[in-house]
């Protein structure tokens, strides 16, 4: 039998806002236990929520990123259940009318095909409190720092089918959320948390089978091998002629595997109801249209520019498109030095490469966009060779000033005198008189690997500096 | 509208108020009782009436996104049952 | 001095006759020697009162005094007050010690009024006569065999009783209004959203209102300006501007149109509590005022309408007390579902444990459409029939109460038959309008209460109108029947 995978995503964001969503408490990371957790946060008697502005401006933002219906008149609804980390008893979230309703997103794949995911919605919630588990003789610590942190859900209809295109999605995801800026997208610090729904249908059927709900998998990868695990568990299930279990999940990364969550058998009553604290939150089109023009360049807007404008693949567009930073950073090399395909190359291998090493975001980078395009510039203009660019970067990288500063200060300037070169060719030549005759006696083929050991001679007694084209050309004149 | 006992219960399970077996019978009479009374509201004919969300016809204000709250920790805790570095304590939650 | 009102003792404080620790260890010690009969206070805390009668003695030294400053004030203890013991008549509240005030609080303070305790009520605002507080219960001071009313029976018994000039109260479905009728004191319930409910440990959220409870309704013009206003850490309070409710109190009632519903007057209203509430129309009538017969066609629904939506907001209010940051906690726990299990049938007394099971029910899977929704549906029919009225009446007018004040424990062991002592005052909340009650005579020996409705947010004119009334009328000012102890 041959089963289709059918993937739905549900992803909690958490959005870069100052202050919670229904509390004046900071939101930094990693503060000491409790010392963020006002007495809204903490459920005191008589306490009372009140919205976050940008919590809503975010998430209209997301909305118009992803072409969607603005909820114009969005309502809370209080999401019932008892868990030491919600201190309320209940968790202030949108049910039946969400600020953000269907759109589209359309991710590309590695190959360069694209898929159209659909949303179902995204709305807004308030974020739960941490339990920590070790060190307390057999209890657990609660700690409410993150209890009301804002959150964007944003539910995928069932329109993923493999790992890649979930990935993809993620990725995809990850990038627009960047752009707008509106959360840091970090799925490794849990700003960014997702969910993955999976059931497996017989290949051609429409109805949907039982799923599974993985919660909370915190990286991309793990969200891959989760789903090819689920996939051997249930068709394994389901081709020995079992059904599979409508439950909830974990995946155990150190065991690549898994596993039911027992503690959560017993079927929850939300008992949704308006929040009545809480009044119908009312947008009007002058503010969706003042957001609306804010919008930046979205990444799948940028990728496509990059690739008409610079002539770059498809490939080299997305990663130099992976971040606005990125691809500001590459527009200003690309422009001023005016090469976009040297600058793509010097931004994606020598850049990028080393940043990773330094485990530096690129906007720490110590090489500015100017002084790339500057050391670009003598390339282009012949000053130096490639070769030695790569010397005059590292210099740059360490603070010794501009490309021009370095090239002066270390004398690196290549040689394209044609007096000076054709001097150091006659040099060479009459040093290497039996190698002369080899080269006169030899093969176009064999000429060729002979005419290198000379100009690796000239370029070792020239430090490097040689015009190596030049040096080229002067040889085989002389060597005639 | 009658109300069975092993409803009480679900409901009891719900709202985490644990009835003792020798209550959940006058209990589960009482809450019948005003179940009944409650099911008057059948008789209203609502067609096409938007169930009231604020008597007023309010809509939410909205707030600046600043940060107006400080640590008090130590206010908190200091009438929380128990505490210990900073956490609250409860018997572990097992996932 | 304690059978002033508050109007008079400002005045008197202003004018130097005496200080505010006078006043204060005046009321203190009428509390000490009195209360043990009412149960009116649970808590009192003579050295916080006495400092801030100091406090207040110095402002109006130095000519920077309010209205209410120096005056002592009554609280009941559903307002958080800072670093006292506020319970809701609750064990599960019975060590509870906030870090913070309410903002009604706050405002009180910052007129420099004082605390002088925090009154007994019904457990977490559930009820109709007091009977249901950790605490025990609060005895009427017309008759001591006979409830209060509740839920602020603590706060209307001890104006009543002079334990206090005013006192704060709250009303979800008749809290203030009820307990006023009964023991022959003034009460209003402003418009939903005129008074902030930050720190005023919530009930039924879109039904819960903070009010004044006085001698007559000048005072309760002087405690609602104090009290009223915006307050933007509560979403549901209102940025209509706060007028000056003293201002119009002796405007003349000519022309004033009052309805008077069918349904208020029919077989449930006691027939010499009907005659009490006539004669008062008349006197209304007298003064100008034009009666009208009109129709709240949804009356009926009124009761079980609130109880659909005040339990099941009040069943979610609740899920916070779970032993974890604050509050009771059951000893020795043996894993988290017996520390909420226990904790809560520990906390909670039988009515909150009812009305938090009908809550819970009511908005369960599959029974939502048919109750919770449907009773919201139903609510806007009941402020529909108000608003209807009030195209042809400036207020709307009727009894507080079916009957005086009922006997302590005759209802008690019957939650249906304590409902529907409600009838007249839920769709008051029900609509967000604003209600007072003024005392209008005596039944039995017992004070009744005439129950005034306004428009949203038109307090000054209810106000106005009892003010008007109690010029003409003395019931407001009659203690003659009440037992004074030693």
């Amino acid at each position: 039998m041959q089963w289709e995978t059918v993937i739905g995503l549900e992803v909690h964001l958490q959005l870069a806002t100052q202050s919670k969503i229904f509390s004046g408490s900071a939101t930094t990371f990693g503060a000491a236990a409790n010392t963020q957790a006002s007495a809204v946060d903490l459920a005191m008697p008589g306490m009372l929520p009140v919205l976050n502005e940008k919590a809503v401006r975010y998430a209209v933002l997301f909305g118009l990123g992803i072409g969607a219906e603005i909820g114009k008149r969005s309502v809370f609804d209080r999401k019932n259940y008892f868990y030491p980390d919600s201190p309320k008893g209940y968790q202030i979230s949108q049910f039946s009318d969400p600020i953000v309703g269907t759109g589209n997103f359309n991710v590309q794949m590695e190959d360069g095909s694209t898929r159209n995911i659909g949303i179902t919605r995204a709305h807004l919630e308030e974020d739960a409190g941490k339990s920590l588990h070790e060190d307390f003789h057999g209890q657990s610590g609660i700690d409410l720092n993150r209890a009301g942190t804002p959150l964007l859900e944003i539910v995928t209809e069932p329109d993923i089918r493999c790992a890649e295109e979930a990935v993809a999605y993620l990725k995809e995801l990850h990038s627009l959320v960047t752009y707008l800026r509106i959360s840091d997208g970090n799925m490794a610090e849990g700003s960014m948390r997702c969910d993955v729904n999976i059931s497996l249908r017989p290949m051609g059927s429409d109805t949907l089978g039982t799923r599974a709900e993985i919660k909370n998998v915190n990286s991309f990868r793990f969200v891959e091998k989760a789903i090819r695990y689920e996939f051997n568990r249930q068709s394994d299930i389901l081709n020995d002629g079992g059904t599979v279990v409508q439950e909830t999940r974990l995946y155990d990364s150190d065991r690549d595997e898994t596993r039911s969550m027992r503690s959560k058998e017993v079927a929850n009553d939300y008992r949704y109801f308006p929040e009545p604290d809480l009044l119908p939150v009312v947008i009007d089109d002058s503010y969706i249209e003042i957001l609306r023009k804010q919008l930046p360049e979205l990444p799948r807007q940028k990728r496509q520019r990059f690739v008409s404008e610079y002539q770059l693949s498809a490939y080299d567009a997305a990663v130099l498109c992976s971040s606005r930073e990125m691809a500001d950073y590459y527009e200003s090399v690309a422009m001023t030095c005016g090469d976009p395909k040297m600058a793509a190359n010097w931004v994606q291998v020598e850049l990028l490469g080393r940043l990773n090493r330094a485990e530096l975001a690129i906007e720490a980078s110590p090489v500015s966009p100017e002084a790339l395009s500057g050391l670009i510039k003598r390339i282009l203009d012949n000053s130096i060779s490639g070769k030695i660019g790569k010397v005059v970067f590292e210099g740059i990288w360490q603070g010794e000033g501009s490309a021009d500063d370095i090239i002066e200060a270390r004398g690196l300037k290549q040689v394209s005198d044609s007096g000076e070169l054709e001097a150091m060719v006659d040099a060479i030549i009459s040093a290497n008189t039996a190698q002369v005759e080899q080269y006169l006696a030899a093969d176009d083929t064999k000429r060729k690997k002979l005419l290198g050991f000379f100009v690796g001679q000239i370029m070792k007694a020239s430090k490097g500096q040689a015009n190596p084209q030049m040096v080229n050309k002067i040889l085989a004149q002389k060597l005639e | 509208m009658a109300i069975k006992q092993s409803e009480v219960e679900k409901i009891a399970e719900l709202a985490r108020i644990r009835i003792s077996d020798d209550q959940v019978g006058e209990v589960t009479q009482r809450i019948t009782e005003i179940l009944s009374m409650v099911d008057q509201l059948q008789e209203a004919d609502t067609t096409g009436i938007e169930p009231m969300a604020n008597p007023l016809g309010a809509t939410q204000r909205l707030r600046a996104d600043e940060v107006t709250e400080v640590d008090n920790r130590e206010a908190f805790q200091s009438i929380a049952p128990v505490v210990e570095d900073g956490l609250y304590l409860v018997p572990k939650v097992i996932e | 001095m304690h059978t002033k009102t508050v109007a008079q003792l400002a005045l008197g404080l202003q004018q130097r006759d005496f200080s505010s620790i006078e006043l204060t260890r005046l009321y203190l010690d009428r509390i000490n020697a009195l209360d043990d009969v009412y149960n009116a206070y649970i808590t009192v805390d003579p050295e916080q009162a006495l400092a801030a009668a100091a406090a207040a003695d110095a402002r109006l030294a130095s000519g920077t005094a309010d209205a209410l400053t120096g005056i002592p004030i009554a609280h009941k203890d559903i307002f958080c007050t800072a670093g006292l013991k506020t319970s809701c008549a609750s064990r599960m509240l019975d060590n509870f010690v906030p870090p913070y005030d309410a903002t009604v609080i706050k405002h009180f303070n910052q007129a420099g009024a004082v605390i002088l305790g925090k009154t007994n009520m019904d457990e977490f605002a559930m009820g109709s006569s007091n009977e249901s507080s950790y605490y025990g219960a609060v005895k009427n001071p017309w008759d001591i065999t006979a409830v209060p009313g509740g839920s602020s029976g603590g706060s209307a018994a001890a104006v009543a009783a002079m334990l206090a000039p005013a006192a704060t109260g709250t009303d979800t479905g008749g809290s203030i209004r009820q307990p006023a009728a009964f023991c022959g004191v003034t009460g209003l319930k402003p418009t939903y959203g005129r008074v902030s409910r930050l720190g005023m440990i919530a009930f039924a959220s879109s039904l819960d209102q903070a009010g004044p409870l006085a001698r007559d309704a000048q005072d309760c013009a002087i405690l609602l300006n104090a009290m009223a206003g915006h307050d933007k850490l509560d979403s549901t309070s209102s940025e209509q501007p706060v007028p000056d409710y003293t201002a119009e109190l002796n405007n003349p009632l000519q022309g004033l149109r009052i309805g008077l519903p069918r349904e208020f007057f029919g077989d449930g209203l006691a027939p010499s509590t009907a005659a009490a509430i006539d004669a008062s129309l008349k006197e209304l009538e007298a003064q100008g005022a034009t009666l009208v017969e009109v129709s709240l066609p949804h009356s009926k629904l009124t009761i079980p309408t609130y109880y659909v939506i005040a339990p099941a907001e009040a069943s979610t209010n609740l899920s916070r007390f779970d032993g974890v940051r604050y509050g009771h906690r059951c000893d020795d726990p043996k894993d988290l579902h017996d520390l909420y299990t226990r904790t809560r049938e520990e906390g909670f007394g039988d009515e909150v444990k009812r009305r938090i099971l009908v809550g819970t029910y009511a908005l369960s899977a599959g029974y939502y459409d048919a109750y919770y929704k449907k009773a919201q549906q139903v609510r806007r029919l009941i402020q529909q029939d108000y608003l209807e009225c009030f195209k042809q009446v400036d207020i709307i007018a009727g009894p507080t109460t079916p009957g005086p004040a009922f006997a302590l424990g005759a209802k008690s062991n019957d939650p249906l038959a304590m409902y529907l002592e409600d009838v007249y005052t839920l769709a008051v909340n029900l609509a967000g309008l604003p209600g007072m009650s003024v005392p209008a005579g005596f039944v039995d020996n017992k004070p009744v209460g005439l129950q005034l409705i306004g428009q949203h947010f038109d307090e000054a004119r209810l106000l106005n109108v009892a003010h008007r009334f109690q010029q003409a009328t003395h019931w407001h000012t009659q203690q003659g029947a009440m037992p004074q102890g030693k």
